[in-house]
């Protein structure tokens, strides 16, 4: 596998006037101990679309999506500088409150991991952590949440079941259904079919692409037919760097970064 | 010699290193249990024992070692959930946590013997507690304590990582997420390893002679008050605990039914410790079921 120069570099302008950006990342960088994994990133994230982050494993995709909601915060020796600007707000400063802003930037995770706890308990704990008790709004949250993640005609039955009785992909869209339903901006989902069959991958799909209405959706993934198929943006990373940055379409089709154009049409990775 | 052939004979030696095991044990535990059931009885359980004379029963000495018990959990399981919690879920890997890890590796391959003689030096002559329940409270905890949180923090490190991501990224704080998600899905495991804990705590004779005392001063068990010196829950009594009492007898026993009061409280030692190991299987698994909604 050829080196590919890290400076040539495609990022496309949004325009702030006609396409709302959700989240904006400027500089980023991410250091665990003295090793630099991301190097200057900067990607807006326009509101209410999917973009897709692809790359070969270590390029820094992952890397990356766990900063956006300050996961990396709980590797030791981790280290992300940079501004990440969330209504106004750089969620990447000190003094954020970690917590307050994970409960609008939900993330979806590579392994499926409900908790031990009935598949009502999984959806509703959060909220009710945060001082939702009235059953008949947690009723209504369980169904609307588990209707939009698709899993509801399966399991509506028997809400008292665990949520690791669950098939594999039924678990991830109760992971899905469980972010949801805490009705976040962003939803960060971290190579959410990858542990799947390919019938519960499409399944998935058909969850995001019905969420995008409502949700501003970033998915790091594996698969480039997944990225081609569900995504309005796609970020190539390379690296620790993202080198092109665009619509799918123009990504797939005629991209203007000789690494892109290889990773693409299957040249490594 | 062929592989199958080699697998089952490897199998048939195994079977025989496993049965002999079991036929050890069971033989012990038929021989403890032959010996001393015919001794057990209402009278038995429930009397004072007598120095000089038959017919005594081990009354106090099991009402203390019950008690000894609660105080020396009630000590040892906070602390211990608290330190295993800390050294599972906040602890950083650096020096000083290492320095932590080690001391309680050291702290629980330590005889019992010297833990009892720490606590009679430290509690019994410097502190003043003289042998009292409270010396041998704390020198069990001391005895205790390290496989304790040892058993709390592999309990929590069982838990998947996956599951503590899952609870910060819907915006728990890390204390609510070890509390709510982490515990709960450790806690057959803690409890069980609890229970155990506490199966090995009743059994402990060693740790006790020289804090808890040799003594089981008679009590008044109409009197509830812990300030009054014969009642049953003051805590600076001496305590001979059952254990005690059969290391006791055994060795300086003057009683003329001596061997048959040993062999009796054997019995019930035994029987209660498995009773312990029983209930921490069958509460682990039923806790186990509960919070996974299984």
């Amino acid at each position: 596998m050829q080196n590919y120069s890290l400076d040539d570099i495609y990022i496309r302008d949004f325009d702030p006037a006609t396409e709302e950006i959700a989240i904006d990342t400027k500089n980023i960088r991410v250091f665990y101990g003295d090793k630099e994994a991301i190097h200057d990133v900067s990607l807006p994230f326009e509101r209410y679309k999917i973009t897709a982050l692809i790359g070969a494993s270590g390029s820094g995709k992952s890397t990356f999506l766990r900063s956006l909601n300050r996961m990396n915060d709980n590797i030791e020796g981790s280290r992300v500088t940079g501004q990440i600007m969330y209504r106004d707000i750089d969620i990447n400063a000190k003094n954020v409150d970690v917590y307050e802003m994970r409960k609008h930037i939900g993330m979806v995770f590579q392994r499926p991991n409900p908790f031990a706890k009935s598949i009502y308990d999984n959806i509703t704990f959060a909220p009710r952590r945060f001082g939702e008790h009235r059953k008949a709004v947690l009723d209504e949250l369980v169904e609307t949440s588990l209707k939009q993640a698709a899993l509801w005609d399966q399991v509506k039955d028997d809400l008292h079941q665990s949520g690791l009785a669950l098939s594999g992909g039924q678990q991830q869209r109760l992971c899905i259904a469980r972010a949801i339903a805490m009705k976040p901006d962003v939803l960060l989902m971290d190579e959410p079919a990858s542990a799947l069959d390919p019938i519960s991958t499409s399944t998935v799909e058909d969850t995001l692409l019905a969420l995008k209405d409502q949700y501003t959706i970033i998915i790091v993934t594996h698969n480039m037919q997944q990225a081609a198929r569900i995504s309005d943006y796609t970020a190539f990373f390379y690296g620790g760097k993202a080198l092109e940055y665009d619509e799918t379409r123009k990504i797939f089709t005629r991209p203007k970064i000789k690494a892109t154009d290889d990773y693409v049409s299957g040249h490594f990775g | 010699m062929d592989a199958k052939r080699a697998d089952k004979l490897m199998t048939g030696v195994l079977y025989a290193v496993a049965g002999l095991i079991i036929i050890i044990l069971a033989s012990l535990l038929g021989y403890i249990l032959w010996q001393g059931l015919p001794h057990i009885s209402w009278h038995f359980l429930t009397s004072p024992a007598k120095s000089f004379e038959a017919g005594g029963g081990i009354g106090i000495q099991l009402f203390n070692s019950f008690y000894l018990l609660l105080l020396a959990m009630l000590i040892s399981v906070p602390l211990s959930l608290g330190a295993g919690i800390y050294l599972a879920e906040y602890a950083r890997n650096n020096w000083l946590t290492d320095v932590v890890r080690t001391a309680i590796e050291i702290l629980s391959s330590l005889p019992s013997v010297v833990v009892g003689l720490f606590g009679f030096l430290v509690f019994v002559l410097q502190f003043q507690f003289g042998f009292s329940i409270l010396s041998g409270a704390l020198a069990l905890t001391m005895f205790n304590l390290p496989l304790l949180t040892r058993n709390v923090e592999d309990a929590l490190r069982s838990v998947s990582f996956d599951q503590r991501e899952a609870g910060l990224a819907l915006g728990l704080s890390r204390w609510e997420t070890v509390t709510h998600i982490v515990i709960p899905s450790a806690l057959p495991g803690i409890i069980t390893g609890m229970i155990l804990g506490a199966g090995r705590v009743f059994g402990e004779a060693a740790a006790l002679i020289y804090t808890a005392g040799q003594s089981a001063p008679a009590l008044n068990f109409g009197d509830w008050n812990p300030l009054h010196v014969a009642s049953p829950l003051n805590i600076f009594r001496p305590a001979e605990t059952l254990a005690v009492h059969i290391w006791k007898i055994n060795s300086e026993g003057i009683q003329p039914d001596a061997a048959a009061v040993s062999a009796g409280a054997s019995a019930v030692l035994i029987i209660a410790v498995l009773a312990f190991n029983l209930l921490a299987r069958w509460l682990g698994n039923r806790i186990y079921r509960k919070v996974t909604a299984a």
